[in-house]
């Protein structure tokens, strides 16, 4: 991850999806499967494969009235994880 | 939510037993099911659907061999109605360019194939299937090209234990995004097949030092699940992550079991789906309730701090080696019956023995 003009786009066979019989967001990978936390679901939710990372963070940052860096950090570090899962890539 | 009437994850549906290979270490059960005695379309899709209502998210569509069945396609495209995410797990050796088109197009999520080795000569021969090898490579392609995720299953052995390099290798140059390592275990066929399978100590040392070295070198874009043996292992594996806790298994013929080898086990009755709804089977069949949970737990699993986490390991392998399924797997080192393990690790003779292929009778011809 290189800078907030990358764009995340999800890893091939990744599926992101409410689960009506769970009332959850849920992402089924191949023969994986995550229930991923609140955090992890704003976030995903704009995962989109037009919006940039900053994109993302601006969003939040005005959704949660939060300063703009702290958003960043936790934003960058959270999609590093889940690109280290293999459910995001860019 | 997570308790033990928390939903199923998972249907693995065992659409037949027929199979163009005939690998040793096959979990199919001995007694193979006819194809004359497989469910029909209309029970699948129906078993399909009750399975998204109950809240399977994931559908693994095996066999033997899921491209045997005509109606593959057709029960994808159910599959995907139904807003299950699904898994096509073949040798391959059957899927071309047609069929995947139309797979892809019923809409299909992954599919895994399996390799039996790196070398076309030994993977040929471990599989019964000359030429097997180099269809599954075209195949392996083929899946990529059509832009779905691949995942390339290794069962390794003693074998072919040696090319793990090679498999991980072979892996990353065939863009796969998932990679399995798994070490045979002892079901089905793979234990009158145990000698000529088990590996060294030193031999399984360096397997799992290429596997942790890999994954470092591939983090965030091929993962590698590995898969180690029970018989070197300290603890016993969480078995399809505890007993009817996350799992259903439907058998060619319709069986429903809480894993694959179940039907191993003498003395329990599996419901059919024929005859029972997914939702009742799950909540109510004693054979599903019969291992769930923690209450039916021998010492030293009940006092144990573990046992929510390996939830006593495998009942299949605790009944083919004691005779019991209700004892701790004996590949837990607490077991009172470890030793078993350690005897098949200490009469591994120099050179393996021969192979009882799989194949319909081939067991009662060499059980004698």
């Amino acid at each position: 991850m290189t800078g907030e003009s990358v764009i995340p786009v999800f890893g091939t066979g990744v599926k992101f999806r409410f689960d009506t019989v769970r009332s959850a967001w849920v992402v089924l990978a191949p023969e994986r499967l995550f229930l991923p936390d609140e955090q992890a679901v704003e976030i995903l939710k704009l995962v989109d494969g037009t919006r940039s990372l900053g994109g993302m963070i601006d969003v939040l940052a005005e959704r949660f009235a939060a300063p703009r860096a702290t958003i960043a950090d936790d934003v960058t570090a959270m999609l590093r994880d889940l690109g280290d899962k293999g459910v995001v890539r860019w | 939510m997570v308790n033990a009437f928390a939903a199923p994850m998972g249907l693995v549906a065992e659409l037949t037993h027929r199979c163009p290979l005939q690998c040793p270490y096959c979990a199919n059960p001995v007694d193979l099911h006819r194809a004359s005695a497989e469910l029909d379309t209309a029970t699948w899709r129906r078993v399909l659907q009750e399975a998204a209502e109950l809240g399977v998210l994931q559908l693994h569509f095996t066999g033997g061999e899921p491209t045997a069945r005509k109606d593959l396609v057709e029960l994808v495209a159910a599959a995907a109605g139904f807003g299950l995410y699904s898994n096509l797990i073949t040798s391959a050796v059957r899927l071309d360019e047609t069929l995947l088109g139309r797979l892809v197009q019923a809409g299909l999520d992954h599919v895994q194939i399996s390799f039996q080795d790196t070398e076309a000569a030994n993977a040929d021969r471990i599989g019964g299937f000359p030429g097997g090898h180099a269809r599954k490579l075209i195949a392996a392609r083929a899946v990529r090209r059509a832009g779905l995720a691949l995942t390339v299953n290794f069962v390794v052995h003693r074998q072919n234990l040696v090319r793990v390099p090679a498999m991980l290798d072979l892996a990353e140059e065939l863009g796969a995004g998932r990679v399995e390592i798994a070490h045979v275990q002892y079901h089905g066929w793979a234990l009158p097949n145990r000698d000529a399978l088990l590996p060294g100590r030193t031999e399984l040392d360096a397997a799992t030092e290429a596997v942790e070295a890999a994954r470092v070198r591939f983090k965030g874009r091929l993962s590698v699940d590995y898969v180690v043996p029970d018989y070197y292992a300290a603890r016993p594996k969480a078995c399809m992550g505890g007993w009817a806790r996350r799992f259903i298994t439907i058998t060619p013929a319709g069986q429903a079991l809480p894993c694959h080898v179940a039907e191993s086990l003498p003395g329990m009755v599996f419901p059919s789906v024929r005859d029972h709804s997914l939702a009742a089977i799950w909540r109510e069949s004693p054979a599903f309730v019969r291992f769930r949970g923690t209450d039916w737990m021998p010492e030293p699993c009940q006092s144990c701090d573990r046992r929510e986490i390996d939830w006593g390991g495998c009942r299949c392998q605790a009944f083919a080696l004691t005779g019991d399924a209700s004892r701790t797997d004996p590949a837990c080192e607490k077991s009172p019956d470890h030793a078993v393990m350690m005897a098949a690790v200490a009469r591994q003779s120099a050179e393996p023995p021969d192979f009882v292929y799989r194949r319909y009778g081939a067991a009662a011809e060499t059980a004698g």
